[in-house]
């Protein structure tokens, strides 16, 4: 059978849970992608309604009306407004939660006023009862011309109701419940005279949003019916009222609360939360536990990791064919994998903690906590969220940013995010760090290795709002400052939606990385290996002509040739063009090759050097790519190459250096100009090179 | 004689009489911030801004400035 699924839009306000009813719906079956031309993100889901009929659920973004303030709640009304559109749904499923009905029912009214068959999800149905809340469901849905499903994502229950009402969704009203013409009758009378195809409450909506309509030329309406920005205001406000007008009204017949059972448990919880002292006692407790968790106690499943790929590199070796396809294989592609593989765990644990802090409703606390002092530097409280998840990726951290009402604090937040220490920096850092700082302990148990890390970590964040006071100094922009953040009611995150969450950025980050690296190290594998001149061709005879009389083994001899011929292969020449600059950082020639080619990407460092020294030591027993790292010596001075004075200027060089093409695309992106991402790439690589070079020249 | 939301204190619950609208975002008004709706001061965050208030079932924080644009009657009983 190819019947066509039924489309279902999953609409409701932040906070109500909606991404557990979609992720009950569909399960894993589940697409994350982007709607054209935006970033916002895009998921779509199939979810079995019988043998032979399926729905296609999209969830858009949270919105708390239909009066749209972003680029994320316009997807929502364009695609509402707009029945030529592929994904305009059949049936729209406006999901509520239980103990804010009230507020959430006002983005139902407002649907309900499109004439769209309309299902009203009520979920967090499993509070009803501790929180002394009944519920008179004949009565709501007669007056609210809709079917109800209680649905309780947490218990499981209520999903199949909401199934079969979806299945059976052309049984549904689509009169609305109330009219929005009521607030100004003479004025919506001439509109509906003037254009009587047209469904009432699209126009308002158009005359009041900055909405595309195919259908009608905007500018038509517009002039006839133009109003000043003030009137429009009063109208939607009186719109507003009028909508919380009905609902009270229904909601006093329909619901009943047993007010000696609603003990307000949030504000008790907050007033600990954000306390002058223990919320930021508490806040710094946490991201200390985070720390701890993400240096020292991920190395376990790391180290496993990172010798399984060591293993796997020399079995391949032994058991393939030897030539040119099995070095390939061995030299360039499985170090360079292993080199973003062995990161898994720790970025997983990052997702894992972001998501758990948003999820749990605690980010709100830590934004009215940040506000004030946020403020000082130019930035928001909301600010905050951008720069903890910045922590994990500053791409979607950028995107989060949209939330500040401010355009100058969203700019200066957007600008600032990429020094937070993103996880394509935790491959450099922990690599570099385990080599240059003793794995000693201090006070018994904190590791000073995991202090080394969090000191990086500050530096970054110390970084980001130092740059944002002297933005804030030096961008004169006047805007109007709103900020309003809503406190969720804190609850325990459910397990489906983080480990969904968890997966798939995992995925998304390792798969993308993994693209670049792998192209990256196939071409410096074939650089490193092939050269140009006669030197590299002939490199046997050179050496055993330079050693005659010496008595070397033979293993050294072979050390000596490979590395004759790394110097005069491809990535020889073009690492020995750039020493002059990179030279007073205290890096070699290698360094910078894996500097350059990070540019695309930072995470690529650990995998380029890995290729790069695979390809120069056929020793066995330096498998590990730390163990390679360590060995380097210059062969002048016979140092170490990873010393404490080139760690040290690595790390900061890493630290505050633009290296990440996605998220300069990013930027030009969310602030519509190249100007933005282009100063950003020149200010904080500019930096870079200063600070690593004032670093090591202090400490060689 | 109208005071400003911003003047209410910590626990006391007063009525909404008016929003200044050039300077109220609507997000706020959806939220519930409109005339006649009762409105509670429940914290304060750290340096005295933003607060946070319970209108309406929301729990919602704002700044001072926005509050100063809000103009309540405080309830006598609170």
């Amino acid at each position: 059978m190819s019947l066509q699924p039924i489309k279902v839009a999953l609409i409701g306000n932040p906070n109500v849970g909606k991404t557990s009813v979609f992720n009950e719906l569909t399960g894993l079956n589940q697409q994350v992608g982007n709607y054209p031309g935006i970033t916002v993100e895009k998921k779509q889901g199939i979810c079995k309604l019988s043998e032979f009929t399926k729905a296609k659920i999209i969830d858009l973004p949270g919105t708390y009306s239909l009066n749209a303030s972003s680029i994320d709640e316009n997807v929502v009304i364009e695609l509402l407004l707009n029945k030529n559109d592929a994904d305009f749904p059949d049936v729209a499923v406006v999901v509520t939660e239980v103990e804010n009905l009230k507020r959430n029912l006002l983005l139902f009214t407002q649907i309900k006023d499109l004439e769209i068959p309309t299902i009203l999800v009520i979920n967090m149905a499993d509070r009803m009862e501790k929180k002394g809340i009944e519920l008179d469901i004949p009565l709501l849905e007669k007056e609210f011309k809709t079917k109800i499903a209680l649905v309780s994502s947490r218990k499981k229950s209520g999903i199949d109701e909401l199934k079969s009402l979806i299945f059976h969704y052309k049984k549904l009203s689509t009169e609305p419940c109330l009219h929005a013409s009521t607030i100004d009758p003479d004025y919506f009378d001439k509109l509906r005279k003037a254009f009587p195809n047209q469904l009432l409450y699209k126009l308002w909506l158009v005359i009041t949003q900055d909405v595309n309509f195919l259908n009608l030329d905007r500018n038509e309406i517009k002039s006839s019916f133009t109003k000043s920005h003030a009137d429009l205001k009063r109208m939607q406000q009186k719109e507003t009222i009028k909508r919380y007008q009905f609902i009270n009204d229904t909601l006093k017949i329909g619901q009943k609360i047993d007010v000696s059972k609603a003990s307000d448990i949030r504000a008790k919880i907050d007033r600990i939360l954000t306390h002058k002292i223990f919320g930021y006692v508490i806040f710094f407790g946490i991201l200390m536990l985070i720390f701890q968790f993400l240096f020292d106690w991920s190395s376990i499943p790391m180290d496993f990791i990172d010798a399984s790929f060591a293993n796997f590199s020399s079995l391949a070796k032994h058991h393939l064919p030897a030539g040119e396809f099995t070095n390939l294989i061995s030299e360039g592609i499985i170090p360079g994998i292993g080199g973003i593989v062995i990161f898994i765990p720790q970025i997983a644990f990052l997702f894992l903690f972001i998501s758990v802090l948003e999820e749990s409703g605690y980010m709100s606390r830590v934004v009215f906590l940040m506000d004030k002092i946020m403020r000082k530097f130019g930035l928001s409280g909301k600010s905050i969220v951008p720069l903890i998840s910045g922590t994990a990726c500053a791409i979607p951290a950028i995107m989060s940013a949209r939330n500040i009402e401010n355009w100058k604090e969203r700019l200066i937040t957007i600008l600032v995010t990429p020094f937070t220490t993103c996880s394509a920096r935790l491959p450099v850092y922990a690599i570099l760090i385990a080599l240059i700082i003793p794995e000693k302990r201090v006070l018994g148990f904190i590791s000073l290795q995991g202090l080394t890390l969090m000191a990086l970590y500050l530096l970054g964040f110390g970084a980001a709002i130092l740059s944002a006071f002297l933005l804030n100094k030096y961008l004169k922009l006047n805007c109007k400052s709103y900020f309003v953040v809503e406190m969720p009611s804190y609850k325990i995150p459910l397990l489906k939606n983080v480990a969904i969450n968890v997966l798939e950025k995992t995925k998304a980050f390792v798969f993308g990385a993994g693209k670049i690296i792998l192209a990256l190290s196939i071409i410096l594998w074939f650089l490193g290996s092939h050269g140009l001149s006669d030197d590299f061709k002939n490199a046997e005879s050179i050496i055993s002509k330079q050693s005659q009389g010496k008595n070397i083994t033979s293993e050294v001899f072979e050390n000596q040739v490979n590395s004759f011929k790394l110097e005069n292969s491809y990535i020889g020449y073009t690492g020995k063009a750039i020493e002059p600059i990179i030279s007073p950082l205290g890096y070699d020639w290698k360094i910078g090759i894996a500097v350059v080619s990070s540019f695309a990407a930072r995470e690529v460092f650990v995998g380029t050097l890995a290729t790069i020294y695979s390809v120069g030591s056929h020793n066995e027993e330096e498998a590990t790519i730390k163990s390679r790292m360590s060995a380097e010596v210059n062969p002048q001075t016979e140092e170490k190459i990873f010393n404490f004075a080139s760690g040290i200027s690595l790390l900061l060089f890493y630290a505050f250096a633009m290296q990440c093409i996605s998220t300069l695309a990013i930027v030009k992106k969310e602030t519509n100009s190249w100007k933005w991402p282009i100063i950003q790439l020149v200010f904080m690589s500019g930096f870079a090179y200063l600070s690593a070079l004032i670093a090591y020249q202090i400490l060689k | 004689m109208a005071l400003t939301l911003s003047e209410l204190k910590m626990g006391e619950i007063a009525t909404i009489l008016e929003v200044n609208l050039d300077e109220i975002p609507l997000k706020l008004l959806e939220m519930g911030c409109l005339p006649g709706n009762k409105i509670q001061l429940v914290q304060v965050a750290p340096f005295g801004d933003p607060l946070y208030y319970i209108v309406n079932d929301a729990h919602v924080a704002f700044r001072k400035e926005t509050a100063n644009e809000i103009f309540i009657l405080k309830d006598s009983n609170s």
